[in-house]
């Protein structure tokens, strides 16, 4: 039973929970099940609990039998990466500064999630504070991708991407600030969409580059995609930033737009550089299925991509060295034993180098540095005009076209360890997902073939707010492929 | 980037209030170096006259009544303290 549950979708979940042909309890104990089968290979999770997972399975089954269903999520067990709060669980951003912090309150996608019966699955391990490419830097664990186990899995939601590679969730969240949704996403075979910026309260998520973080799902198919994406959206009064537009029926729109011929733009800049590497093959047959489909296939030129990993790395440590500075040792984190008690900052400075791992004080440096006196105008302020620039480019494409077509990253996972020792190298694999964050607008990777037995992404970037169409003209893809229905063998 | 080096690592490490060990200052110094004649590269560009983005949509004037919503117990405030006495955080002696 177990063996054909763990990589069905939530929607046939849904159905069979539905019909009362499942439990909750006899999903949730499959998914626990899995989890166990697979975790020593993949290592997803910072940690899990059973007990309570199956104490809400036991509350869906108990609400469905009364006639009291909360809707499609309710029974559903969906991962959660470890840097959202959820009350009562562990909330380690794996860094060693949150090894023993226990979150007090659920953040809002958490908060909805739980008041639509789904069940919250495990913490998910990430690069410590989401900030890296790889899930390396977490402080407690390495995470393998499921498709060949020498390889990262991608990052910072590395854990999220490999649990639902691996059937370990059906679905997980993710936050993704430069890419960390959708490149781990493309490098573990499924679906990772990172909304606009401001359609998804970022309340209870811990911040990293504040004008940048989204949270978002990560999915084995389209369709859970927009099923998840819809229930964590919305206008949220304690995240300030959060946009006070509805949220469309996202499946209801899929269904409307299905068989629309889209104009669809491929950037000039992206494919110059990538043009002949083997992970180029399936993104271009992509877009020849699109053009097959009667859609409009247009040049675009982004002229500005080439500064884009400059800018982002300046704002994003710039921002999260701000962010950081409340991880202090004094109120809820890791504090030093020993210390210069003669100076009064020693015990920040000594619990700051102990709870912080290399790639965390590398980041918080450089974004001090930038922001310091006589720096601010040449590298902050700076930044900040050429992310103008950027989004500029973004909006001037999107009169001509209806989305972009790229690929995701430059190339499939890496081995561990390949680009450890090199930080700018590792930030350069960033390259084609940044500039959607620096713009603020959506932008999703869908699977789209392999290399060398490697899933490679085709990354969607979309109008603001259009999510919708983002998700219709992946689902036109994936119902002509079968790639949803492949998986790894663990 | 074989210049003088772009950043007093040992002013910037205070700053930002972490302590480095000396092999760490040493890499970090050369690596920061390497990242920042990389983002040098903005220079490039004449952004006369262009607006500064904060934030992608900016959204302005939020305004909401000024009232106690959903907060914690002390208990649970303090639940995360790395030491507590009495309903508050021990911290150590800064003044004679």
């Amino acid at each position: 039973m177990s063996k054909e549950l763990h990589y069905k979708s939530a929607s046939e979940l849904s159905e069979l929970l539905e019909k009362k042909e499942l439990s909750a309890v006899d999903l949730m104990k499959a998914t626990i099940a899995r989890t166990k089968e697979v975790e020593d290979k993949v290592g997803a999770f910072n940690s899990y609990d059973e007990v309570d997972a199956l104490a809400q399975a036991d509350a869906s089954d108990a609400r469905r039998a009364a006639g009291g269903s909360f809707g499609p999520l309710d029974g559903i067990p969906v991962g959660i990466k470890d840097n959202l709060a959820v009350n009562g669980q562990p909330l380690t951003c794996s860094s060693k500064m949150l090894e023993k912090f226990v979150s007090p309150y659920d953040a809002t996608c958490i908060e909805k999630l739980k008041s639509q019966g789904a069940v919250l699955w495990g913490r998910l391990n990430l690069d410590e504070y989401a900030m890296g490419s790889s899930t390396e830097n977490s402080a407690f664990k390495t995470t393998s991708n499921p498709w060949n186990l020498d390889c990262i899995p991608g990052g910072s939601s590395g854990g999220s991407a490999a649990a639902a590679a691996a059937g370990q969730a059906v679905m997980t969240l993710g936050s993704d600030t430069g890419g960390s949704i959708r490149q781990p996403a493309s490098h573990c075979g499924v679906v990772g969409l990172k909304p606009t910026y401001g359609r998804v309260s970022r309340y209870g998520l811990a911040a990293f580059a504040s004008s940048l973080d989204q949270v978002g799902p990560l999915t084995r198919n389209v369709k859970d995609a927009a099923l998840l994406l819809q229930a964590i959206s919305g206008h949220d009064e304690r995240d300030s930033t959060s946009y006070k537009v509805s949220t469309p029926n996202f499946l209801e729109a899929m269904e409307k737009q299905r068989g629309h011929k889209w104009t669809l733009g491929l950037p000039k800049e992206y494919f110059a550089t990538a043009a002949d590497t083997p992970a180029m093959k399936p993104v271009l047959e992509a877009i020849e299925f699109y053009r097959s489909l009667g859609c409009e296939i247009k040049e675009v030129s982004l002229p500005h991509t080439d500064y884009a990993v400059a800018t982002y790395y300046i704002i994003a440590t710039a921002e999260a060295s701000s962010n950081l500075a409340r991880y202090d040792g004094i109120r809820y984190t890791h504090r030093a034993e020993k210390f210069d008690a003669k100076d009064s900052v020693d015990i920040y400075c000594q619990s700051r180098a102990e709870g912080f791992g290399e790639e965390v004080k590398r980041r918080v440096i450089l974004g001090t540095y930038v922001l310091s006196s006589g720096y601010y105008d040449a590298y902050y302020l700076k930044a900040q005009k050429v992310r103008t620039l950027i989004r500029r480019d973004f909006e001037n494409a999107f009169k001509e076209v209806d989305a972009l077509l790229t690929p995701t990253s430059p190339t499939p996972a890496f081995k561990k360890g390949e680009k450890a020792s090199d930080p700018l190298s590792m930030y350069l694999s960033d390259i084609y997902t940044i500039s959607a964050n620096l713009a603020g607008i959506p932008g999703m990777s869908l699977p789209c073939g392999y290399s060398d037995g490697l899933p490679v992404g085709l990354q969607i970037l979309g109008k603001p707010f259009k999510e919708d169409e983002l998700l219709s003209i992946a689902h036109e893809f994936e119902m002509a492929h079968d790639f949803k229905d492949q998986h790894p063998s663990l | 980037m074989t210049e003088e080096k772009h950043i007093d690592i040992d002013y910037t490490a205070k700053l930002a209030r972490i302590n480095l060990t000396d092999a760490e200052k040493e890499k970090l110094s050369e690596q920061l170096d390497s990242i920042i004649g990389y983002v040098e590269k903005l220079e490039e560009l004449d952004t006369e006259g262009v607006e500064p983005t904060a934030h992608p949509h900016p959204v302005y004037n939020v305004w909401q009544e000024d009232e106690v919503k959903g907060e914690l117990s002390t208990e649970e405030a303090l639940k995360n303290a790395p030491a507590q006495r009495d309903n508050m955080i021990v911290v150590p002696k800064v003044v004679d």
